[in-house]
């Protein structure tokens, strides 16, 4: 079966500045990857680049059997993107955001009220204008519907930040029930103690590039991550 | 693409509906433009009914601006452009969309502005059937170009000051034909005011066609 995400020197710009600098990276299905790396090291133009958002420029870049290179927007409605600002309008409440996000795939309404559920989005929560939520409430409405789209392959950029403990746990449980239903999961995190786990591989970019990967054993690969290169004292 | 644009402007009536900003703001604006043009003209009688007409198409068309900044404003924070971009939804549905809501919220600030007129400068329309046709026409166009060029503009720091000096000198022509046509239907006189109808026809459907072609190149530009 041919990988999820194929990347070969894949390059895409920000503005003038190469976002990313000729990537090397395979994502199998039903694969979780998880890229560590400093700020500025490319892991968010990653993702953007493999949800059809930044247009990678040369090199070659396939996801979901899409050629990026030849049309970067084709691959959108199957790729879901929780990026760091949520895709919410405020003025809506959680259930119609969610909704809108269903309709415009043209999915049964019954997907956006099950996810909304599974995320405990229910009551007061359901009905109240999201510009008045907390950004840990906003958060998992952005999430219900990524899981309410269901799509093929899942883009989290720091998903937990934000989120309250329990909040996370469900991430966890979300992510690994997506992958057993067959989806991929490509994953950023500042915070390995949270991600690593989740991992089949870890990726670490630098300076726009793959640095560094690791296959196998989650406990060996938790080891193996340099913290300094996370900005971070200690990782558990 | 019918039914992204019934769900796009779906979606914004709604968040205009919650915010209120319609309500709250640009039709107060339009109500005040329409006095101070008044003001401005004077107290006489003669003259305001002679330029009720143009007063009342400049207060549509700088409230148009406003409407388009609105409409461009719920699609701006990061989330939500890239949202969109994501929803899977066609471009041209999100322009007919965006365009349709724009459309309705007009119409109704011009059933308000033509109540305005009637009291303010004692003026009746004689020839309805010519002044519908004419805002129905013209507000296709003015929605169509607007979001067009809210389109363009968008991504800009600057879109707020940029939008009008891009938009307003595109909007000219309705401004004249509709002028024009609404001051036929509210003369007493049997004049036809039908040829202007012919500017705004085809005005209507050359930013409807290049809004269908050019939305989705726009959105990933900006």
């Amino acid at each position: 079966m041919a990988p999820v995400v194929q990347l070969r020197a894949a390059v895409a710009l920000a503005g003038r500045f190469p976002a990313l600098a000729g990537v090397d990276l395979s994502l199998e299905s039903g694969q979780v990857m998880v890229i560590v790396g400093a700020n500025g090291a490319g892991k968010t133009s990653l993702l953007r680049a493999c949800a059809g958002l930044l247009p990678v420029t040369a090199g070659e870049a396939t996801v979901l059997g899409v050629d990026l290179t030849a049309d970067h927007t084709a691959v959108r409605r199957h790729v879901g993107l929780l990026g760091h600002a949520a895709p919410l309008y405020d003025e809506l409440s959680a259930a119609e955001n969610v909704r809108f996000a269903v309709k415009a795939l043209r999915l049964p309404v019954a997907d956006a009220d099950a996810a909304l559920e599974r995320l405990g989005l229910v009551g007061r929560l359901r009905s109240t204008p999201t510009g008045r939520l907390s950004a840990g409430q906003r958060r998992r409405v952005a999430l219900a519907a990524l899981v309410a789209r269901r799509p093929a392959l899942w883009l989290l950029d720091e998903p937990h930040a934000g989120l309250d403990a329990p909040s996370r746990s469900l991430l966890g449980d979300l992510i690994l029930e997506a992958v057993t239903d067959g989806a991929s999961v490509l994953l950023s995190s500042h915070e390995p103690q949270l991600s690593v786990p989740l991992a089949d591989r870890v990726v670490a970019m630098g300076g726009g590039r793959v640095t560094g990967e690791e296959v196998g054993g989650r406990r060996a690969v938790l080891s193996a991550v340099d913290p300094a290169s996370l900005g971070r004292s200690h990782v558990a | 693409m019918w039914h992204d644009a019934v769900l796009v402007a779906g979606k914004d009536l709604r968040v205009e509906a919650r915010s209120r900003v319609a309500l709250w703001q640009v039709v107060p604006f339009a109500v005040l433009v329409l006095l101070l043009l008044s003001f401005a003209i004077g107290p006489s009688a003669a003259p305001l009914r002679h330029a009720a007409p143009g007063i009342f198409w400049i207060a549509v068309l700088f409230s148009t601006v406003l409407s388009i900044q609105r409409s461009v404003a719920i699609e701006s924070g990061e989330g939500t452009r890239d949202g969109l971009r994501l929803s899977g939804l066609d471009p041209a549905g999100i322009f007919l969309g965006k365009a349709a809501a724009v459309f309705l919220q007009l119409l109704a600030l011009q059933i308000v502005l033509w109540a305005g007129v009637t009291f303010l400068f004692d003026v009746r329309v004689h020839q309805v059937g010519l002044a519908v046709a004419a805002s129905l026409l013209a507000t296709v166009g003015l929605s169509c170009a607007g979001v067009l060029y809210g389109a363009l503009s968008a991504g800009l720091r600057v879109r707020d000051t940029l939008l009008p000096l891009l938009v307003l000198p595109v909007l000219a022509p309705v401004l004249l034909a509709g002028s024009k046509a609404w001051a036929a239907a509210l003369s007493t006189h049997a004049g036809s005011g039908a040829e202007w109808l012919r500017i705004l026809i085809p005005f209507a459907v050359i930013y409807l066609v290049i809004g269908i072609v050019l939305y989705g190149p726009l959105q990933e530009a900006a």
